[in-house]
């Protein structure tokens, strides 16, 4: 990029921002009435088509964590404070085989890492808000409330706090009572996968996927940077661990589009 | 219906460390204004975490490659993604994974 086009970006970046704030300014006066698309209840419907995936994993998660011997107010906690699908799953496996708090916390570290790349990836569309409530917004950040996030960015330039919070709240309860729901029926349900059901979560993400793609004018190379991430993805956790594949995947598929676009 | 000491030890120290790779680019980046490739960069983080997840869950089985055709998961994504490119809801998505799966294992 030459440098005149260079300082036409800052110029525009400006520009944009300039828009961004009056936009906040007009929202904050317009508390009273808020526009529907950015309220907390259109938050709470944003938040349904991704309910059926998580009920099912969380429900998982409950038997696993009832049958290593977590107690219902351990598993309601743990499903509150740690808030983790994947996590929660290893954390219940480790306690079973009674490994160190140290050994648990560690592995959890690195299982969750990836949430750096989620968050920093939402940041651009919350610099209208405080750190505290930047912290507030990223306390409940998952895969599935970035994913609807980041496809409502895509049609505006910053993304609402009460829609947001509407979009995790929600996400949240619906998981903890997955879980709780885990504990107390799992041994009456046999065989979910009979109806499909496990198929919710990776549905949901292929549904996210498609939408992030769709959201752009960059078809062909979305799909190139989305087949390298697939196969890194793959290829990583065959030989190392699942959240490794993720986190190197992201990182080079992301790497690649960057410098792709830049030179065409 | 009790939390045990040591079980309470793991679940705030699991919680604290995953609590602090969640909030801290939300709470730091969101001060400054990035270079350009950062949010270039950025801007190509949700379709490669999605892709890496999707790859995850219908490429593999308990931690390994499962490739073969009897791998129901790969066969009900063809319809999964029409449904999702057609209607661009995330709601007809899911429920066409759902019984995409159901009918699958049912005939196969």
């Amino acid at each position: 990029m030459t440098c005149s086009m260079w300082l036409q970006e800052i110029r525009l970046n400006n520009d944009k921002r300039g828009d961004m704030m009056s936009l906040s300014n007009a929202q904050s006066e317009s508390v009273i009435h808020p526009s529907d698309e950015d309220s907390f209840i259109q938050g709470v419907k944003d938040c349904i088509p991704t309910l059926l995936g998580y009920l099912s994993i969380g429900f998982a998660a409950g038997v696993v964590e009832k049958t290593a011997g977590l107690s219902i107010a351990e598993i309601a906690l743990i499903s509150f404070v740690l808030y983790a699908g994947s996590a929660q799953f290893i954390a219940a496996g480790m306690i079973a085989v009674n490994s160190s708090a140290t050994a648990i916390i560690i592995t959890i570290f690195f299982v969750n890492v990836r949430h750096i790349l989620l968050s920093a990836a939402l940041s651009p569309y919350f610099r209208h808000l405080s750190p505290l409530k930047n912290m507030l917004i990223g306390s409940l950040l998952t895969d599935e409330t970035f994913g609807v996030a980041i496809n409502k960015a895509a049609q505006k330039r910053n993304i609402s706090e009460k829609w947001m919070h509407g979009l995790n709240i929600t996400a949240w309860l619906n998981w903890v009572i997955a879980n709780l729901a885990g504990a107390y029926f799992g041994n009456w349900i046999s065989n979910p996968e009979k109806f499909g059901l496990d198929y919710a979560l990776p549905a949901m993400f292929i549904g996210l996927l498609v939408l992030s793609v769709l959201s752009r004018k960059k078809i062909k190379l979305d799909i190139f940077v989305a087949i390298i991430a697939v196969i890194i993805a793959v290829g990583i956790s065959s030989m190392f661990s699942s959240s490794l594949g993720v986190i190197t995947a992201t990182i080079i598929a992301s790497t690649i589009g960057m410098v792709l676009e830049k030179w065409k | 219906m009790e939390v045990r000491g040591a079980i309470l030890l793991i679940i705030l120290g699991t919680a604290l460390v995953t609590f602090i790779p969640r909030v801290l680019p939300l709470m730091v980046l969101s001060r400054f204004e990035l270079p350009e490739w950062a949010t270039r960069w950025l801007s190509f983080i949700p379709i490669s975490v999605m892709a890496a997840l999707v790859g995850q869950e219908i490429f593999m089985a308990d931690g390994k490659l499962a490739l073969s055709t009897g791998n129901v998961e790969i066969l009900a994504a063809i319809p999964t993604f029409l449904v999702a490119i057609k209607t661009r809801s995330l709601l007809a998505t899911v429920l066409s994974g759902i019984i995409s799966l159901m009918v699958l294992r049912y005939l196969l």
